[in-house]
C-alpha cells in the first residue's frame, strides 16, 4: 500500500480516497436533507456555530478527497471536471446544492402540499400554503377581463380561428408558397383586424363583418368556375357588389332594429381585459410596429435630407421617452389635439402609441442589419440596373432582416412585457385584473398567488417566444 | 431627375406640416373652449399638495417647479440605487455565466432566464404588494446587526450626523483630482520608461488617507443616530430618528436592479466571450502573468464591448423607473405628470416638460456614448 497523503489525493490510493470522500459528501448532504425535509437535527449535540457549518466542512473535505485527476472512472472525472475543479468551485457547488435542498420543502409545501384548490370560496383556504381556489374562481376574469361570461366563446373562437389561419403557412403546397408573404403581410392582418374589432366587439357593426365574410366566401366558391382570363376583374367587382347587395338589399339595418335578426351583443373595449387583451394589444402592435420601423430605418439611411432628419427625429424622440409617458400623452394630451366631436377609442389610441414607440426600437435594430451588409451587395444590385425599391426588396432586406432576427425577437419580447403598462389609461389586462381582484373585499390577502400565477404565464409565453426566435435564427443562418 | 428627388421630400414635409397644423389648430380651439391659455407661468404658482417622500423640503406652499424638482430628484435617487445594485448583481451573474462549474453556470442561467422573461411591472407589484407586505410590523421587528430595522412600514437605517461635512467632501475631491494626475504621470512613465506604477493601491490609499486626515486634524466629526421605536397610539408604532427608506423605494429599486441585472449579465458575458482566445494565448506567450493578461489584455478589450450596451441598460433603467407611478413612489411621472397635472389641468405643458426631461437625459447620454465609442474604437490602418 502506498503512503497516504490527504492533502494531495492521487491515483495510487484511489479507492481509499474515493470511499472516504464519497462517504463524507453523502453524509453532509444527508444531514442537510434530514434537517430540511424532516426537521431532524443529527448534529444538535455540537455547539451552535459548528453544527451550522459542519455539513459544509464535511462536504468540502469530501470533495477535496475525490478530486483525483485522470482517475479512469468516467463518472468521477466528469464530476471533477464540471463541479469540482478547485477548492473554490467545490465550495460554491456545495453551497448551491445545500441551498436547493433547504429551499425545496418550503416551496413544495407552499405550491402543492399545503395548498388548496378545492371548493369555491375563501373559507377552504385554511392551510399555510397557496390558495389556488382564488385563481380558479377568478380564472375567467384573469383571462377575459370584464367581458360578459356568456359571450366569451367569441374571444375563444376568434383566437382559435386566428391561430389556425396563422399556421396555414405550414400546410401550404408548393403552388401557393409564393403567395405566403403576401398572405402574412397583408391578408392575415386584415382578417385579424376584422375578427377582433368586429367580431369580439360585436354590436351592429358585426353585420358589416359577417356580410363581408359571406360575400368573400360566396365569391371564392364561384370564383373556381370562372375562367382565369377574367379572374382579376371578377375578384375586384363581385365581392364588393355582393357586399353592397347584402348590406343594402337583403339584410338592411332596419331588420335588426325590428328584432327580426339578433345581433351579437356589443361589448365596449373598456370591458375587454385579462390575458386576451394582452394578446390583442401585443398582436396588433407587433403587426403595426414592424412596417413602421422598417420605413423609419430606410428613411434614416435615405439620401433625401428632409426624410432622413424626419426619421432621425421620430426614432430619437420615441426612444428617448419612457413608454408610460407616451401612454399618458395618448390618454390626457392627445384628446386635446383632436376636434371636439372626434373621438378615438381608448384601445386604438393605446395600440397606436405602443406601435409608434416600439417601431423606433425596431427601426434601430433593422438599421443595424442594414449597416452590417457589405457595400458590395448594394453595388452589385445597382450594377444589375435595379432601382431603389427593387434593390431593397430583392437583395438588401432579405439579407438584412435575416441578420437581425434575434434583435427583432428581443424587441417583440419587450413589447409583450410592456403591455401591462396600459393600466395607465384604465385598460386592465392580466396584471391590471390581478390588482383589481386583490382589492376585492372578499378575496383580500391573496396577492402572492395572483402574481405567481401571472409570472408563470408570462414566463411561459416569453420563454417560448425566445426559444422560437432562436430556432428561426438557426434556420435562416447562412454562411458568408 | 431633380423632380424625382424633391417630390418625395416635399410630400413628407407637407404631410408633417398638415398633421402638426391640424393638431395645433385643434389644441387652440379646445383650450379656448376650456378657458385655459397656453403657457408655463403656472410653474411658479403655489402647488398646495404634499409629497410623501422627498429629498428636499416640500409642502403645499412651494411652487409647482419645486414639485418638479422633487420628482426629478426622486427619479434620480431610485435610478442611482438601481444602477449600483444592477451593476454589482449583473457583473457577478455575468461572470458566473462564464464559469466552467456546471451548477454555478446553470444557476446563473436560470436567474437570467427567469427575471428577464417576466414583465418589470409584475415584478414591482410582486415585491411591493406580496413580498414586502409579509414583513413584520414595527413593534415585532428583530433588528439586523442591532441598528437596521426592516419593517412593513419601510427600512429604517441609522443616520450619520456630520460636523463640517464640507471639509470631508473637499478632501475626497482633492483625492480624486490627485489620483487623476497620478494616473497621467504613471501612463507617461510607462510609455517612456516601460515601468509600471501601482496606481490602484496608491489610489485606494489616497482615498482612505485623505478623509481620515480630515477626521484627525480638520475638525470633521460624525456620530450615528440609531432609529428608536416610538408608540404613536394603542397599536401604532414607528421609528424615530435615522433615515426611513419607504417600501415603495425598496421594492422599486429591488425590481429594477434584479430585472436590469439580467441584461447587464448578458452584456458582461458577451464582452468577455468576445475577446478571442488568441489574444489571451498571445499575451501569455510573451510572458505576462495571468493577472496582467486579465488587466492589460482581456479587460480593455472586453470593456470596449461591454460598456456601450451597459450604458444603454442604465438608460433603460432610468426610463423604467417611471413605472414608480404604479406603486405610488413619488417620482417625476407621479408627482408632476400625475398630481400636478390633475390639479392644473395643463396636459400639454406638463406632459411636454416630462417628456423633454427624459428626452434630454437620454439624448445627452447617447451623444456622450457616440463620442466615447469613437474615442475607444480600434484605430485600423
Amino acid at each position: 500500500m502506498n503512503k497516504l497523503n490527504f492533502l494531495q489525493p492521487d491515483k495510487n490510493n484511489l479507492n481509499t480516497y474515493l470511499y472516504t470522500g464519497t462517504i463524507l459528501v453523502a453524509l453532509s448532504i444527508f444531514i442537510v436533507f434530514l434537517n430540511s425535509f424532516f426537521n431532524k437535527d443529527l448534529i444538535s449535540f455540537l455547539p451552535g456555530t459548528l453544527s451550522f457549518f459542519l455539513p459544509l466542512i464535511l462536504g468540502f473535505i469530501g470533495l477535496h478527497l475525490i478530486r483525483i485527476e485522470y482517475s479512469g472512472l468516467k463518472f468521477l472525472d466528469s464530476i471533477n471536471k464540471h463541479i469540482n475543479t478547485n477548492n473554490f468551485n467545490a465550495f460554491l457547488s456545495l453551497l448551491i446544492v445545500f441551498v436547493v435542498i433547504k429551499s425545496l420543502p418550503p416551496l413544495l409545501s407552499w405550491f402543492i402540499l399545503d395548498a388548496n384548490i378545492a371548493g369555491d370560496s375563501k373559507d377552504v383556504c385554511t392551510g399555510t400554503g397557496a390558495c389556488w381556489t382564488y385563481i380558479k374562481i377568478w380564472f375567467n376574469r384573469f383571462m377575459y377581463g370584464m367581458y360578459p361570461n356568456a359571450e366569451q366563446w367569441r374571444i375563444n373562437l376568434s383566437f382559435i380561428a386566428l391561430a389556425f389561419l396563422g399556421t396555414i403557412g405550414f400546410f401550404a403546397t408548393e403552388k401557393f408558397k409564393k403567395y405566403l408573404t403576401l398572405y402574412y403581410v397583408v391578408i392575415y392582418p386584415v382578417i385579424a383586424f376584422f375578427f377582433i374589432f368586429f367580431f369580439i366587439s360585436g354590436g351592429p357593426i358585426f353585420f358589416d363583418f359577417s356580410y363581408g365574410i359571406i360575400a368573400a366566401v360566396i365569391s371564392i366558391i364561384i370564383g373556381f368556375f370562372i375562367p382565369s382570363k377574367f379572374k382579376m376583374y371578377y375578384f375586384i367587382i363581385v365581392p364588393i357588389t355582393l357586399y353592397i347587395l347584402l348590406k343594402y338589399v337583403f339584410f338592411y339595418e332596419e331588420l335588426i332594429e325590428l328584432g327580426k335578426l339578433e345581433a351579437l351583443e356589443w361589448v365596449e373595449t373598456g370591458a375587454w381585459g385579462g390575458l386576451s387583451l394582452t394578446f390583442i394589444v401585443s398582436f396588433f402592435c407587433l403587426i403595426f410596429c414592424f412596417p413602421i420601423g422598417l420605413f423609419l430605418s430606410l428613411g434614416r439611411r435615405s439620401d433625401f435630407p428632409i426624410i432622413k432628419y424626419f426619421s432621425i427625429g421620430m426614432i430619437e424622440f420615441w426612444r428617448g421617452v419612457p413608454l408610460i409617458t407616451v401612454l399618458f400623452m395618448s390618454s390626457v394630451m392627445f384628446p386635446m389635439f383632436l376636434p371636439e366631436d372626434m373621438f378615438i377609442d381608448k384601445l386604438v389610441r393605446v395600440i397606436i402609441a405602443i406601435s409608434l414607440f416600439e417601431a423606433a426600437y425596431v427601426a434601430e435594430v433593422i438599421r443595424g442589419g442594414l449597416q452590417a451588409l457589405p457595400r458590395g451587395q448594394y453595388d452589385a444590385a445597382k450594377s444589375l440596373g435595379m432601382g431603389y425599391w427593387k434593390m431593397h426588396i430583392l437583395v438588401i432586406l432579405p439579407q438584412a432582416l435575416k441578420l437581425v432576427i434575434p434583435g427583432i425577437a428581443n424587441t417583440f419580447l419587450a413589447l409583450v412585457k410592456d403591455t401591462p403598462l396600459i393600466f395607465v389609461v384604465g385598460l386592465l389586462e392580466i396584471v391590471g385584473m390581478l390588482n383589481l381582484a386583490k382589492t376585492n373585499p372578499e378575496w383580500l390577502g391573496f396577492a402572492m398567488e395572483g402574481y405567481v400565477f401571472a409570472s408563470v404565464l408570462f414566463f411561459i409565453i416569453c420563454y417560448a417566444m425566445s426559444k422560437y426566435s432562436y430556432n428561426l435564427e438557426q434556420k435562416y443562418k447562412t454562411e458568408r | 431627375m431633380n423632380i424625382k428627388k424633391i417630390l418625395p421630400q416635399l410630400l413628407t414635409l407637407l404631410v408633417v406640416i398638415l398633421i402638426f397644423g391640424f393638431f395645433s389648430y385643434n389644441a387652440q380651439v379646445n383650450m379656448e373652449n376650456r378657458g385655459i391659455s397656453f403657457g408655463y407661468g403656472f410653474l411658479s404658482q403655489e402647488s398646495s399638495f404634499d409629497v410623501q417622500f422627498s429629498l428636499i423640503e416640500f409642502d403645499g406652499s412651494h411652487s409647482y417647479f419645486r414639485a418638479y424638482l422633487v420628482g426629478l430628484l426622486n427619479t434620480i435617487l431610485v435610478s442611482v440605487i438601481g444602477i449600483i445594485f444592477a451593476t454589482i448583481i449583473g457583473v457577478v451573474v455575468g461572470i458566473a455565466r462564464l464559469s466552467n462549474n456546471y451548477l454555478i453556470n446553470k444557476t446563473a442561467a436560470v436567474y437570467v432566464e427567469f427575471f428577464r422573461n417576466i414583465p418589470l411591472l409584475l415584478q414591482i407589484f410582486f415585491w411591493y404588494f406580496a413580498a414586502l407586505r409579509a414583513l413584520p410590523l414595527p413593534q415585532d421587528t428583530e433588528p439586523m446587526f442591532g441598528v437596521f430595522f426592516l419593517t412593513i412600514k419601510g427600512f429604517f437605517v441609522p443616520a450619520i450626523i456630520w460636523n463640517n461635512l464640507d471639509i470631508f467632501i473637499y478632501s475626497i475631491i482633492a483625492a480624486i483630482i490627485s489620483i487623476i494626475f497620478i494616473r497621467i504621470y504613471a501612463r507617461k512613465k510607462q510609455e517612456n520608461e516601460g515601468i509600471q506604477t501601482p496606481v490602484l493601491s496608491i489610489s485606494i490609499g489616497l482615498l482612505l488617507i485623505l478623509p481620515i486626515l480630515t477626521f484627525l486634524f480638520g475638525g470633521v466629526d460624525a456620530s450615528v443616530e440609531v432609529p428608536v421605536i416610538q408608540q404613536l397610539s394603542q397599536s401604532g408604532f414607528t421609528y424615530e430618528g435615522g433615515i426611513k427608506l419607504p417600501p415603495e423605494l425598496i421594492s422599486l429599486a429591488l425590481a429594477l436592479s434584479l430585472y436590469t441585472a439580467t441584461f447587464i449579465a448578458e452584456c458582461v458575458r458577451a464582452g468577455v466571450q468576445g475577446v478571442s482566445k488568441g489574444q489571451k494565448e498571445a499575451a501569455a506567450s510573451i510572458g505576462l502573468t495571468p493577472n496582467q493578461v486579465l488587466k492589460l489584455v482581456v479587460m480593455p478589450q472586453a470593456l470596449r464591448i461591454i460598456i456601450p450596451p451597459t450604458t444603454n441598460q442604465y438608460l433603460n433603467l432610468t426610463k423604467n423607473s417611471s413605472l414608480a407611478a404604479a406603486i405610488a413612489y413619488p417620482d417625476l411621472v407621479l408627482v408632476f405628470a400625475g398630481t400636478a397635472l390633475m390639479q392644473t389641468g395643463r396636459a400639454i405643458e406638463i406632459v411636454s416638460i416630462t417628456m423633454l426631461t427624459y428626452l434630454s437625459l437620454s439624448i445627452s447620454i447617447s451623444i456622450f456614448m457616440n463620442w466615447y465609442n469613437k474615442k475607444i474604437a480600434i484605430k485600423e490602418k
